[in-house]
């Protein structure tokens, strides 16, 4: 498939390389991580880029893979008029994000009780296939979780006011509908709020490095005061009730769309008209997903504090242990953009991708207006993280979007075949990461080198423009399904 | 006897596997036997739990996809996972499935979890007659 190079880290195919493309598709990589890229992306990218209604081009970021229907770091947008929405632009775990939190601790105050922390943490945050939440919910509950988010949980204790204005949209999402929800996804759900999950889900102690900080007035903006301090950082999603709200919605878009004359490549991209009855149930009930979420990392959030204040004997403010921010990047939003020079209202699709919005821009809390909204890139628990800044030419390149984390280059079969689980949390507790999981396998299947160079993936972002890098993190503790 | 492999090579976050079957019962009960593997070890689960499924669906494969959604709901809803199936599927539409499913609650402190399933795809989904027998191709979300 013909790839061409648009610009420094662009790169471009055309209409013509497949039947059905209305639009480009461009990825957005350096030589090298285009090299890593499977042939899946290019198959993929290509494939969304022949929905309907879809703007200006079928977009991938510098993390993309091989996903299912959209290539993970997938973003596309498609007019709210004429276009439409697909579940599998959006994934089964619906708004799985990341939230970090700031602290005034730092590792030498953290490293004699971080065995202790970590084991705390692991039995306070429940993960792994089969685990069963901390907070009992009615079916009246679960539906206000839903209509809520955050907010219900700050309003039920589980959480701090200012938190709210911290997270992605509030912390709730406009448009949740219950009644689009189906009773499997209320059963499969009700007992899941306040857990981790598996795979690449996790809770982690991170640190920032002595040569970490690479805007300073800007981790300042973020609390982020120097070397050597603690953060928390977690990534999880919606879990059971998100994955069952997905299921249900592509199997009905796949027998769906067919009445809407919509023809696919891919059967995974199983699609309907956003405005349509279905795609507005969808709509309702994916959004409905997406405020569970939230709540979930917000109840995680509680726990955290509870154990973080417990072991080191203060109060979880004295700590500061405050949320930075809270992202997803598993979602379809509702937003304008300007497209040809005028607003245009789209369904913005983001597949493992990160909403990247600049200073100014709509959402952007008051406390980071002036520098841009917090862009979370989670890493592999051997190789760090990073916290980056929304920018403006993001606005204009990627509908505001960046990349979310480092990207698989090796099957989850072909790490276990590299690593036993037991031998790699043995290698990084020589390296001073403790490592606590449900689950040694799915260890082995998150090793590090399973995973692209993230500094060259937060390089291309920055080169791009589509995000700035602020701070580099580094792991000391985590916490696996 | 059917057989399953796991596939390295599509999907590489989520779990590919191709699953082989004397019959469509076969089928049926390996993809069964297959997505209890991904959760956890078959061996450390006890089989002293029955549950008896009937599902109904328009198409072969719609049936398939529902049967091992049905395995990943009860995963969830009730902690239960079943590494046993006996199965009996009628082909023609409507297409039927008739099950038996043995296996236990999950038990974390017996049994060696592996991943938690999130969904079945329909990417490169795919149920076909093969060999005499059947072969399908699922790549289930992890």
């Amino acid at each position: 498939m013909k790839t061409l190079p648009i610009a420094d880290c662009v790169w471009e195919i055309p209409p013509s390389e497949k039947p059905g493309m209305r639009v480009p598709a461009r990825i957005y990589a350096s030589q090298a991580l285009l090299g890593q890229m499977d042939q899946g992306v290019f198959e993929q990218v290509t494939n969304v880029a022949c929905l309907p209604g879809i703007v200006r081009a079928s977009l991938c970021m510098p993390d993309g893979h091989w996903g299912y229907g959209f290539p993970i770091g997938g973003v596309a947008a498609f007019r709210a008029d004429t276009g439409v929405i697909s579940p599998g632009g959006i994934g089964f775990d619906i708004n799985c994000g990341m939230r970090v939190l700031r602290t005034r601790l730092t590792e030498a105050e953290v490293r004699p009780k971080l065995r202790e922390l970590v084991d705390a943490l692991f039995a306070a945050v429940p993960s792994g296939v089969g685990a069963h939440g901390f907070v009992r919910l009615t079916e009246d509950e679960l539906r206000e979780v839903m209509r809520e988010g955050s907010g219900w949980c700050v309003r039920r204790g589980y959480g701090w006011p200012e938190d709210l204005a911290a997270t992605e949209g509030g912390g709730c999402l406009p448009g949740a509908d219950p009644e689009q929800v189906s009773v499997r996804a209320i059963t499969r759900g009700i007992g899941q709020l306040g857990t981790l999950g598996s795979g690449n889900h996790y809770l982690e102690i991170q640190v920032v490095p002595p040569d970490g900080v690479h805007d300073a007035a800007v981790a300042r903006a973020f609390g982020v005061t120097g070397p050597g301090q603690v953060l928390v950082m977690l990534h999880c999603g919606s879990r059971g009730f998100g994955h069952q709200v997905g299921t249900d919605y592509l199997r009905r878009f796949d027998q769906a769309m067919h009445a809407y004359g919509i023809s696919v490549p891919d059967r995974e991209l199983a699609c309907a008209p956003f405005r349509s009855p279905e795609g507005q149930a969808y709509f309702g009930a994916m959004t409905a997903a997406a405020n569970t979420a939230f709540a979930n990392r917000q109840v995680i959030t509680h726990r955290v504090r509870e154990v973080l204040g417990r072991i080191f004997g203060r109060d979880p403010r004295e700590l500061g242990l405050e949320v930075v921010y809270d992202v997803c990047h598993n979602t379809a939003k509702l937003e304008r953009h300007v497209v040809d020079g005028a607003p245009l209202d789209l369904v913005v699709h983001r597949k493992g991708a990160t909403r990247a919005f600049g200073p100014g821009a709509p959402d952007v809390p008051a406390a980071y207006r002036d520098v841009g909204q917090p862009v979370i890139i989670g890493g592999s628990m051997e190789t760090g993280s990073a916290l980056l800044v929304g920018t403006a030419h993001a606005m204009e390149e990627t509908f505001g979007s960046t990349a979310h984390g480092a990207g698989r280059t090796m099957s989850r079969a072909q790490a276990r075949k590299r690593v036993w689980g037991e031998t790699l949390i043995e290698q990084l507790g020589a390296r001073g990461i403790v490592v606590r999981a449900a689950s040694k396998s799915g260890v082995a299947e998150e090793a590090g080198f399973a995973y692209k160079d993230l500094a060259e993936v937060v390089e291309v972002v920055h080169r791009l423009d589509v995000s700035r890098r602020v701070v580099s993190l580094r792991p000391i503790g985590n916490i696996k399904g | 006897m059917g057989r399953h492999v796991f596939l390295d090579s599509i999907a590489v976050a989520d779990c590919a596997m191709e699953v082989v079957g004397d019959d469509l019962d076969d089928l049926f009960a390996t993809a069964a036997r297959a997505v209890a593997e991904v959760m956890v070890d078959p061996a450390t689960v006890r089989r002293v739990i029955e549950r008896d499924v009937e599902l109904a669906a328009p198409s072969l494969d719609l049936l398939l996809y529902d049967w091992l959604s049905e395995l990943i709901y009860l995963k969830d809803a009730e902690q239960l996972v079943f590494p046993d199936a006996e199965v009996r599927v009628r082909g023609e539409a409507p297409c039927r499935l008739a099950a038996r499913l043995r296996g236990d609650v999950l038990d974390r402190a017996r049994a060696a979890l592996r991943a938690d399933p999130k969904a079945v795809t329909f990417h490169r989904f795919a149920l076909e007659p093969y060999a005499g027998g059947w072969r399908a191709r699922v790549v289930i979300d992890v």
